[in-house]
Formats: structure tokens, sequence, C-alpha cells
């Protein structure tokens, strides 16, 4: 299992767009992510799952992928929070 | 048999065609205990998979025949049925509590748009995925029960369309190209069903009470927006003639349409400026197709409304850039956000208050959250250099709100004049008359302001203290009334005494009987619906101004409503 921790700095937390791009750059990985937050867990693949946290800006999450392509999930994973402008 | 049913003209034109229903079926089912937990799962994966199918065309659709921004929504819905943990929750209660699909998938949809609309206070955005998750839930329940739902998006032949009452989203699902009408069940002249039907130029009859009761699916409809009469299974003979009195108004049409490049004049020789009414850059071909000499009333709520978060400054300087290019240096009126009362946006939460409509709305909210205004008019005074921009404030009740909303105006000008941004120097500002109070006070606010805009449907309900859009009293909505009348010509005559200019944007400004009136009190500008200024073209010519002011003399010395009515028609023969 690998993960990583992200600091959000977007105004607007994960929501909308970027919560939309996070679950389907996730989507596209065989391994099981995990979004975790003030000590819950949900399935980054789950929409509804990622809305229900509701991580607001300064939030600190940790994202967690188990299986095959557990890296390149983790990589892409990062690249669209940095692209989407929700990290630094 | 034929079948006869009577509402309220709400836009001109005839059309037949087979009724479309968008009503929503019966969607109510029992809870049962199931034994075979797995044929209940398979019943439930089937309708996710039949349901995202519906999506998909629906989306596609939508993006060919409306844009990519409509389709949005539907791809949001298309997540939601491809959420794993959605359809594997539901699973998971039908293995645990033995229950069927149909009840296993309402909990646990509710479940989830209980925790979104409890978190929708802290976050606006959860609102409307609540809303989403509602959406999607009724589909894949009608497929479960078996049951057909609208999809007006799919629509692939020319139909009428047949509703209690229609939304903004509903009408904007809507395929221009095969919607011939409207027939709705409430909603007055000013519903939004009759100024969308206004706007695409077809026929529309509101207010029918019965419209869903009496009309069936797929029944052949003829639909009379002239008289408001919508006849269902219709003869032969009825079919000729009502195709003949469709014809004919055609030819009226095209008899208007060769106005099109000519001024708006009295036939005493009096200039008038004839205007459209718009809510989004969309509506600019009907505007230039109409012949108006501008656009009095630019609602840009729609910017807000039709979009998932606030629009950006520059979403905003895109379109403010669009209708004023459009307008190839034509005035063009903006009004500032107006929401509140019936508008709302899901991701702007407003609080619940008893009267929305003498609530929190328009100027108000935009003084209290000027972070918003000022994007908007910063979008506002980027755009000013390409076209004759005017802007005005909405709701405005007394001088220092206006006051406010000019000196914010102010700073934001300077500030980007400071940046090197150029900003035309010639905006005029003005402010919406709807609030009695600022009527009464024209004579004031004249010495500050560049113009007024009458906005006559407030402004009527304010006087007469009446909801327009409440049937039970629907007769206090009266136009014509001399009280009304009376405060118009105050504001008119303030505006001149000051050298300012006096508009009117409501539907009042394009009626019929109202127009003589207005053209004998001196009002300078008229904005209406696009397909109205033809009409009010051809009218104004047959108009003298001096007859007109001793007409407006009588009409502001009557007593009622209807004696207005009676002195206009005596005074202005039908064409």
């Amino acid at each position: 299992m690998e993960s990583r921790e992200f600091h959000i700095v977007a105004e607007t937390g994960i929501h909308a767009r970027p919560a939309t791009l996070l679950v389907q750059a996730a989507s596209k990985f065989s391994s099981n992510v995990t979004l975790s937050y003030q000590g819950k867990d949900v399935n980054l693949k789950s929409i509804m799952g990622v809305m229900s946290l509701g991580v607001g800006q300064n939030a600190d999450v940790k994202i967690s992928a188990e299986g095959d392509d557990e890296a390149e999930a983790l990589a892409a994973i990062a690249e669209t929070m940095s692209a989407e402008g929700l990290t630094d | 048999m034929a079948k006869e049913i009577k509402g309220i003209a709400a836009s001109n034109g005839v059309a037949i065609a087979k009724a479309y229903k968008l009503v929503d079926p019966d969607l109510s089912f029992d809870t049962r205990t199931v034994d075979d937990v797995q044929a209940e799962k398979d019943r439930v994966a089937a309708a996710f998979l039949a349901s995202k199918t519906d999506l998909e065309q629906i989306r596609d659709k939508a993006a060919t025949s409306m844009g990519a921004e409509e389709a949005e929504v539907f791809t949001a819905h298309i997540m939601v049925l491809e959420d794993p943990e959605l359809l594997g929750g539901i699973s998971a209660k039908i293995d645990s509590d033995s229950v069927n699909a149909e009840a296993a998938l309402k909990e646990t949809t509710d479940m989830y748009i209980g925790m979104f609309e409890a978190m929708a206070d802290d976050n606006p955005y959860m609102a409307e995925r609540a809303a989403d998750i509602r959406d999607v839930t009724k589909r894949v329940l009608s497929h479960l029960l078996g049951k057909e739902l609208p999809n007006p998006a799919l629509i692939k032949e020319e139909v009428v369309i047949v509703a209690k009452d229609m939304t903004p989203s509903d009408t904007a699902q809507l395929d221009r190209q095969y919607v011939k009408g409207f027939i709705t069940n409430v909603g007055g002249r000013t519903a939004h069903a009759a100024i969308m039907a206004r706007t695409l130029e077809i026929p529309a009859i509101v207010g029918s009470q019965v419209a869903t009761d009496e009309i069936q699916e797929g029944d052949m409809v003829i639909l009379d927006g002239l008289d408001g009469v919508a006849i269902v299974d219709p003869s032969d003979e009825q079919v000729t003639e009502y195709s003949a009195k469709g014809e004919k108004y055609a030819a009226q049409k095209a008899e208007w349409a060769t106005l099109k490049n000519e001024k708006s004049i009295s036939a005493d020789g009096k200039e008038f400026l004839v205007g459209a009414n718009i809510g989004t850059p969309k509506d600019l071909t009907g505007v230039v197709d109409n012949g108006s000499e501008g656009i009095g009333l630019y609602r840009t709520e729609f910017l807000y409304m039709d979009s998932k978060e606030l629009p950006t400054e520059d979403e905003q300087f895109e379109a403010y850039k669009k209708v004023l290019e459009g307008m190839d240096g034509k005035p063009v009126t903006v009004r500032t956000m107006d929401i509140g009362g019936d508008k709302y946006l899901p991701y702007l939460p407003l609080p619940e208050e008893e009267n929305p409509f003498l609530g929190y709305r328009a100027i108000r909210i935009s003084l209290d959250r000027d972070d918003i205004f000022r994007t908007q008019l910063r979008a506002l005074l980027r755009a000013s250099v390409y076209g004759d921009l005017w802007i005005m404030f909405p709701m405005v009740a007394t001088l220092p709100e206006y006051r406010a909303a000019r000196d914010i105006f102010n700073e934001e000008k300077a500030k980007l004049q400071e940046a090197g941004v150029p900003v035309a120097d010639d905006i005029k500002l003005g402010i919406m008359i709807e609030v009695p109070a600022a009527a009464v006070l024209a004579d004031k606010f004249a010495q500050e302001v560049d113009f007024f805009s009458i906005g006559t449907n407030d402004l009527i309900g304010y006087s007469m203290a009446a909801d327009r859009g409440n049937d039970k009293i629907s007769y206090l909505y009266q136009p014509y009334n001399p009280s009304i009348l009376r405060l118009i010509k105050n504001v008119i005559d303030s505006a001149h005494k000051y050298g300012k200019f006096a508009a009117m944007c409501g539907e009042m400004a394009g009626d019929p009987i109202a127009v003589p009136v207005l053209v004998g009190m001196g009002l300078d500008e008229f904005s209406m619906s696009a397909t109205s200024v033809l009409q009010t073209r051809s009218l104004m010519k047959r108009l003298d101004t001096t007859k007109m002011a001793e007409l407006a003399d009588k009409a502001l010395d009557a007593e009622t409503n209807d004696e207005v009515i009676a002195l206009v028609q005596a005074a202005v023969p039908a064409e």
C-alpha cells in the first residue's frame, strides 16, 4: 500500500469540479483508493463518498492506494490535485 | 369529440401538433420482504444501466442542441449512477433487510440526500448534489416500476408541451426545433413559460387549470395563443379554420417585418426608442431580427442561475462583451444581479423568509455581499469599451442605496483605470423603478441618476399588494389602474424636469392598451419581448402625440382600470 498526505489550499476545498475530476482519475486504476479526512475513510472512486467528507480549505487529507497499479494511481491523483489548484 | 380548453393567451400564434406531457408519472410503491434477494439486486443493476443509457442519450442530445454547458448537469447525474458505493450500498441493504429493490434504493438515497442537505448550510454546493441524487433516484425508480419519465431533451417530432407549470430548467432541456407551443395549468402572462414562449416566438396558453387532466399524451391539439383557446382532438374543419388563422397572423407578422429597419416614429413625427429585453447573449438573434433599437433590459441573473457556482469575472465579461458587440453601438441597459424573490441560486443559500418578495433580494444582496457585486461591476466596466453601456440597479428603495451602489461602481472604475485597463467614460448609471417608494420620490432620485427604467411587473405587484402568481387575486394585476399610471407619470415628469431619460422595461411597455397612454405621457424608451417590437412600432405610427397626451390626461383622471381600457379603445381604433 502506498499513501501520501496533501494540504488543500483551494478556497472552495474539494467539491464540484475538482471532486469530479479526482473521482474520474481514481476510477481509471484497478487499485482500491481511499481518501481519509478527520478520521473518516471513503472510497475515492465514489463521488458521493468524496462529497460527504466536505473537505474545505486548509484541510489535511491522506490518500492511500492498494493494488497492482497503486504507484501510478497516486501519481495521477497528485497530478490532478495540482492541476486543479487544490494543492500548492 | 373535440374538447375546448380556455386559458390566458400568453404568446401569439397558432400551433397544431401532438401533445407531449411534461408531467411526472406516479412513482409510489410498497415496501415488501423478498425471498430472492439476488433477483432484487439484478433488478437494481438493470435499472441503473437503463438509467445510464437514458442519461447518456439525453446528455449527447443536449450537448448538440443546447451546448456543452447545459449538458453538464447530465454528466453529474451519470457520475452518481457510476458511484460504486451507491449501488453497493443498495445491494447491501437488500441483503441485510431482505427488502424489494425500490425500498432499498429509496432508503439508501434518502440517507445521502439527508446527509448532503444537512451540509448545505456550510457548503452551498451540497444542496445541488442532493437535488442531483433526487433526480437520479426518480429515474432509477421509474425503470424499476416500468413507468416512463418525460425526457423532453429526446423529443424527435413536432409537439405541443402540456405541463402543470414550467421551470427554467424544464425549458432549458427543450429542443427549440420541435417544440411548437406550450399550455400550462397555472401562471399568468408574466409566468416563465409565457415569457419563454414569446422569446421563442411560439404560441402559449397559461393558467388553463385543467390542461394536464384534459389532454392525454399524443392527442392532437390546436393551440390558439391569440385568443387563449386550445382544442383537443379537433375536427378536420377546425384544423382548416385554425390553419387559416395561423397563416393570417403570420402574414400580419410579415407586414410588421417591413418596419424592421425603420425608426419608431409617431404619426406627428416624434421619435421614440423601442428596445428589447433579453436574458442571455443567445437572445440576440431575436433582438436583431426584430429590428430593436437597443436592449432596455439585460437580465444578468441568468448568468448566475445557469451556473453551478458564482460566474467568474471573465465569464461575465465575455457575455457582456458579446451583447455589446452584437448590438453594434446601440444602447444596452444591463441590470445588475436580481436574485431573491422567486429566483434563487443553489450555491448561494438565502435565509428562509416569510416574504421573500419583501426580503433580502437584488440590490439589497449586492450591497451586503459587495464581493459578488464588485466582480460583476468590474466585468461590466471592462466590457464597456465594446459598445454603449447603461447599468441599472434593481429594487432600489432609497437614495442612500443608490449612492452606495454608485460609490462602489466608481471605486472599481478608478481601480481598473489605475491598473491601465481601458474603460468607457460615458457609462450611464440608473435605477429600476419597482418599489413604490422610489416612484414617489423620483424627483429626488432624478437629480442624481442618469436614467430610470420602470419595471412594471413588480411596481404593480407592490403597489396593489398582490402577488401576480396567485390565481385567486389575479384580478388585482391592473397595469392601467390610474394609481399605477400616476406613479409612472411622476417618474417620467421627474426625469424630464432634470433632463434625464425615462424608460420602461416591463411587460406593460409592449402592451397595445398601455402604449398609447405612455406615448401621451412622453416615455422615452419602451423595452419589451423582442417579438413585440415591430407590432409596437406599427402601432406608434398611427398615434398622434397631442391626441395621446389628451388621452393620458383623461386616463390619469379616471377611476378604474376598466375605465382606462375603454378610453384607449375609443381613442385608438383597432387596425
